[in-house]
């Protein structure tokens, strides 16, 4: 909480002016009953006109006042809220953004997406509410407790002591409530969750007859949302019928005993008129209160998981050359011992060693979870290694500045990320490329020709996940974004599975021809996409089962001979 | 002007869903009908949405009489006779009564509309789930799973919502504004000229409101959704931002965005600011109306200028009644535009389910259709054309013809109708022209459970639900016992890996819970395929690979499930190509060639070439 509120405090100021507004608008409403009660009392009693007039052109005036100044603070606080979010925000998907992969799989992707979208808004909501109903209804409460006081002690005390009662009965209610309503949520997820899996499964289901059994599967998630749901609105429905009763409670009590206050001359009717106004007010912000009550534990969690990604250490920091000292550069590319776990119960990567020259072109093979991906994402430093060192000509990668690192690959991995832009900012990515640059990297991926057959080329919009364009344009555009800066090094991870083989071949002459001195990691599970290279990796379970090149390894390496002929290549793959 | 605490669609308070559809307002006619069908969900529940009425009218009722018997009081207080005890008190017990009545009564009402409506909402969403099961394949085949997931969620809760909300609000807002101009008429009626000004301003500024204001809100619910999404978006590709080194570019571009959202935040605020000042401002000025008129109409009462008889008399516990009333005069006013709104909402929201619950089924099995039994497994596919869409056709004039116990592998191209031949022989989609027949019976004749159960059916997207890994196995034959389940997980060569699970063959399978890879997932539907004693089997190869132990006993299972089997394989293995009895090459919606491997081989033609370019 306290790393968030730190946002506020540029906006103290602007605050300030807000809870001034919010100030002056409560006093003014505060003033009305007691001009009503007064009105009645002593001006009637004066039986002048004119003051009577007097009196209510001055609860006009307050009426006018109350609602400009809270007006004036109602938008002084949204703008107070407006700007803090979009700084919290702002700030959190940078930090976000810049969290290391490991620090990224801790946290998990869908836990920092709900902080960056459910959390700061639960936050916002907060501070919003802090800043309107938080200013007034407390002043409300004060100020009507001290006028009522004035007015008449005995009364305000009775009536007072049903605000704790109320309290506490409503603060019980939501506390058992709110929750109930998480539960009602889950209801939604199960029930929503069988809709989704039959959709999916529509065919299975029907092929082995199976809607009863599905209808009762459905019938008991229908059930049990229906019975949280009640459970839920019973338990919340409380609440208004509560309040109600004891407000109204208060009223006649107020009225009950001024009778025999006003008999002996301690009190009069009129106070008991504004006392019944005040009552309402009363009752209102004490509600108000305890709604703060509740969302502040809301907010307090959500606070507290924004903070975790805020105040996260940076990871990976650059390493200085004398912890990690320059070797020789007689490889371009060099795994020296590599081993690695992504969580340090089971080697993803062992012992892995290798050297690549400039130019040199390598592929990976193995099944899904051999670690081809990890040994990829090792040498780009997604990680750090366990133990042994990666070295790109000659420097450790722990030593290479960011920027420099980054600017040296070109990739294309498997389930990359096309997002919902046009097709020339997709290759571009936010990098200074001409448009020359990225009609040649088109070009050379084979996508060239599909994109001019789009009526607006390379302004076409692609939709989110690119799910307006097929498997294969897919790849091919992430190719094209992987070459287009001439990057030293390409890395295609599965990245032509969905090609079909005159394409895929294509593919290949065009970046021998154009990728010229580029070094070119290949990770795929066909052989085909691999049998070219310099060196193959042959790899299950993390170790590396076979090296070489594909002869040599046909003839030493009796998986791979297996992986060979279980496969038909790639064309009846789809 | 919330509602309340987390109301029925307020799910507590949490973020608007921005997944949310909006709603388009129908027209007259259109609501009428769909007002109407609703109306007869209401209509079967007749006897407790009677109550319900009575409830709320009897409890606005006390509600309203409250305040009648607090002015008493206060003239029996402030009589210039002095304080008269008795009817202080005879006024202010009917007061608690009427008071503590009318809150029990409320909530009692509450609980009954939740029942109501949670009785209307349960049988919607069953009929309208069992209507889905009911359509044919090709209803889920051209609509995304979100719109439909969208119908059942969303678009009955908003139904849920205005009938368990609205129906009551409308009700007791109609009989407490009648009722409470009845009693302020009988205490003055030269003060009702107040409401003169202050109704139309509540209904100007409620107009005002739902028309100008609430599309501003949505608005910005879009925009937070935009946003929301861009954040995801991003999200999901971090790791290549981050190779690439764009987290700044990236990191600017969703300022600018969540800038854009705030503006829009902002612009709906910078009104919403006004809302409650605006409504206290109109309950205000009334109050101060009330002030003066009563103020100089007590006065004038009070010195005698006014006679008791007059209608210009008032007591004091008159303005104060007047008072408690023109506040709750005044509330339900303003409110009424905003329910308008949510009615039309509920309206189109229903419209959406009743188009799915008048969708055409499945066309039902013909009269005079036999079930199939014993099969043989004699296939056979008789000149058979068909598209999915008329004016795109996917298969021309296919025939092909398979005996009992023969392995036929379908190859070719993507897109070739290689997948809408299994759609065809399971009658998921009915042909357009030719016929197919089982054991000599035309499929159009038999009904669809026999035919369909004549099959096993393993597909590459490997289909677990939600449940135990029991469940999940036995769900490929009706009562199977645990004996048989662990029987087909032995001959799937997965029972030892289940045997490892926390829970052995009551682990469920979820998404956030056990983490079993894509292989298991393959091998476990093999062991369902294991249960069933079908004669024929459609089998779709996966194309990616899983580490060689688990191929190997995949394979093994797969060569074990397909013994004595007529097996349609949409095969993508060599192995299994080469083993097949006949290889059907499937090219442009045609069978182009058939034969065993060698004999295709010899020939020379497109599935020669294609295997040769593997050593290219």
């Amino acid at each position: 909480m306290k790393t968030v509120l730190t946002y506020l405090k540029p906006l103290i100021p602007r605050m300030l002016l807000g809870i001034s507004g919010k100030f002056m608008g409560t006093m003014a409403e505060l003033f009305l009953p007691l001009i009503l009660s007064h009105v009645l009392k002593d001006v009637v009693a004066r039986k002048s006109l004119s003051d009577i007039l007097y009196w209510g052109l001055i609860m006009t005036g307050c009426a006018v006042v109350a609602m400009v100044c809270h007006t004036i603070g109602n938008r002084t606080g949204a703008k107070v809220s407006r700007n803090f979010v979009e700084k919290l925000r702002g700030d959190l998907f940078h930090r976000t953004m810049r969290l290391s992969a490991a620090q990224t799989d801790r946290f998990t992707i869908p836990s920092l997406e709900s902080r960056i979208t459910t959390d700061t808004y639960n936050v916002y909501n907060f501070v919003m509410m802090m800043l309107r109903a938080g200013v007034r209804a407390p002043l409300l409460l004060l100020g009507g407790i001290f006028i009522t006081m004035f007015m008449d002690r005995y009364l305000a005390t009775v009536m007072l002591a049903v605000m704790p009662i109320l309290f506490i009965l409503v603060l019980t209610i939501s506390r058992k409530g709110v929750p109930l309503y998480s539960k009602v949520q889950k209801s939604v997820d199960g029930m929503i969750r069988v809709v989704r899996e039959d959709t999916q499964g529509i065919r299975v289901i029907k092929a082995l007859s199976k809607t009863d059994y599905e209808h009762r599967r459905y019938d008991a998630v229908n059930r049990s949302l229906v019975a949280d749901e009640k459970r839920a609105g019973i338990t919340m429905g409380l609440v208004n019928p509560i309040m109600t009763a004891l407000m109204n409670g208060g009223i006649v009590a107020v009225v009950a005993l001024s009778a025999g206050r006003v008999a002996a001359g301690q009190s009069d009717p009129e106070t008991v008129i504004a006392f019944m106004q005040y009552f309402t007010l009363i009752s209102m912000a004490m509600m108000a209160v305890t709604r703060m009550f509740v969302m502040y534990t809301k907010c307090a969690a959500s606070a507290a998981r924004i903070t975790q990604v805020l105040e996260a250490p940076e990871d990976l920091v650059v390493q200085s050359t004398q912890d990690y000292p320059d070797k020789q550069p007689d490889a371009h590319i060099e795994f020296d011992h590599v081993s690695f776990s992504y969580l340090s119960h089971r080697n993803n990567l062992q012992d892995i060693s290798f050297s690549l020259p400039r130019g040199g072109s390598l592929g990976i093979i193995g099944a899904t979870g051999s670690g081809k991906s990890t040994l990829v994402r090792l040498l780009m430093r997604f990680y750090d290694t366990d133990s042994g060192s990666i070295r790109i000509n000659g420097r450790d990668v722990r030593t290479i500045p960011n920027d420099e690192r980054c600017a040296m690959f070109g990739l294309s991995l498997q389930h990359d990320f096309l997002y919902a832009d046009t097709i020339a900012e997709n290759i571009r990515f936010g990098r200074d490329l001409t448009r020359e640059q990225i009609v040649q990297a088109a070009v050379t991926a084979q996508a060239h020709d599909f994109i001019s057959a789009f009526p607006d080329g390379y302004e076409h919009m692609l939709a989110q996940k690119a799910t307006n364009i097929s498997g294969g344009q897919k790849q091919r555009l992430l190719i094209a974004r992987a070459v287009a800066a001439k990057p030293d090094i390409l890395v295609l991870d599965d990245s032509s599975s969905a090609l079909d083989y005159k394409t895929d071949a294509a593919l290949r002459q065009a970046l021998a021809r154009d990728m010229k001195g580029t070094t070119v990691i290949t990770v795929a599970q066909r052989v085909s996409s691999v049998k070219n290279c310099d060196l193959i990796l042959v790899l299950d379970e993390g170790r590396v089962i076979g090296s070489g090149s594909h002869e040599h390894l046909l003839a030493t390496c009796p998986e791979y001979q297996e992986i060979s002929q279980s496969q038909m290549g790639g064309a009846f793959v789809e | 002007m919330s509602k309340g605490f987390g109301g029925p669609g307020g799910r507590g308070g949490g973020m608007p869903d921005t997944n949310r559809p909006t709603y388009q307002k129908l027209s007259g006619k259109r609501a009428r009908g769909v007002a109407l069908r609703l109306g007869t969900y209401i209509l079967q529940r007749w006897p407790l949405f009677l109550l319900a009425l009575a409830l709320t009218l009897f409890s606005n009722q006390l509600a309203l009489m409250g305040p009648s018997f607090s002015g008493k009081a206060i003239d029996a207080i402030s009589s210039p006779l002095g304080v008269q005890f008795d009817v202080v008190e005879e006024n202010v017990v009917k007061m608690l009564g009427c008071y503590l009545f009318s809150a029990v009564l409320s909530y009692i009402l509450s609980v009954l509309m939740i029942h109501i409506s949670q009785s209307i909402v349960y049988s919607m969403r069953k009929q309208l789930f069992e209507k889905l099961t009911g359509l044919p394949v090709g209803y889920f085949d051209t609509h995304a799973t979100g719109d439909i997931i969208s119908h059942i969620s969303y678009d009955i809760d908003t139904i849920n919502t205005s009938l368990s909300h609205d129906l009551v609000m409308i009700m007791s807002s109609l009989y407490t504004v009648i009722g409470s101009l009845v009693f302020m008429w009988r205490i003055s009626k030269p003060m009702i000229l107040i409401f003169l000004f202050t109704v139309p301003a509540s209904i100007l500024f409620g107009r005002w409101r739902a028309t100008r204001v609430r599309p501003l809100f949505r608005a910005r619910v879009k925009k937070l959704g935009g946003l929301n999404g861009y954040a995801e978006e991003m999200l999901s590709g971090c790791r290549t931002i981050r190779a690439y080194g764009r987290e700044g570019e990236i990191g600017d571009r969703f300022d600018e965005r969540n800038k854009d959202t705030m503006d829009s935040y902002y612009a709906a605020e910078h009104f919403g600011a006004l809302m409650f000042p605006g409504m206290t401002l109109i309950t205000n000025l009334s109050l101060t109306m009330i002030t003066i008129f009563g103020g100089i109409l007590y006065m004038l009462s009070q010195n005698g200028t006014i006679a008791e008889a007059s209608i210009f008399f008032i007591t004091l516990g008159g303005v104060a009644q007047f008072v408690q009333y023109s506040r709750k005069f005044a509330n339900p006013i303003s409110e009424f535009a905003n329910i308008i709104n949510e009615l039309q909402s509920a309206f189109s929201a229903a419209e959406r389910v009743f188009r799915i619950i008048d969708e055409d089924p499945e066309t039902p099995d013909a009269p005079d259709a036999v079930a199939l039994s014993h099969v043989k497994g004699q296939v056979d596919i008789d000149h058979v054309d068909f598209g999915y869409t008329p004016e795109k056709q996917i298969l021309h004039d296919v025939t092909i013809c398979a005996q009992p116990g023969k392995t036929f592998a379908i190859v070719g191209p993507t897109g070739t109708g290689k997948t809408t031949i299994i759609n065809l022989l399971m009658r998921f989609y009915d042909v357009n022209d030719g016929a197919i027949y089982i054991d000599g019976s035309e499929i159009r004749q038999v009904t669809r459970n026999s035919l369909r159960g004549s099959y096993t059916m393993v597909l590459q997207d490997t289909w677990l639900f939600h449940g135990t890994v029991f469940d999940n196995i036995a769900y490929g034959r009706e009562g199977a016992t645990r004996d048989e389940v662990i029987a087909a997980a032995k001959a799937a060569r997965i029972h030892s890996y289940i045997e490892t699970l926390p829970d052995g063959y009551d682990t469920i399978l979820s998404d956030e819970g056990i983490n079993i890879s894509k292989g298991q997932r393959q091998l476990i539907t093999i062991a369902r395929a294991m249960l069933s004693d079908s004669s024929m089997l459609i089998l779709d190869e996966a194309t990616s690979n899983v580490d060689s132990r688990t191929e190997l006993k995949i394979q093994e299972a797969l060569n074990q499930l397909m013994e004595g089997r007529t097996c349609f394989v949409i095969a993508h293995r060599l192995s299994t190509i080469k083993n097949a009895d006949c290889i059907l090459v499937l090219q442009n919606g045609a069978v182009t060639e058939q034969g065993t491997h060698d004999e295709l081989i010899a020939k020379g033609g497109f599935y020669a070439t294609l295997y040769n370019s593997q050593f290219s």
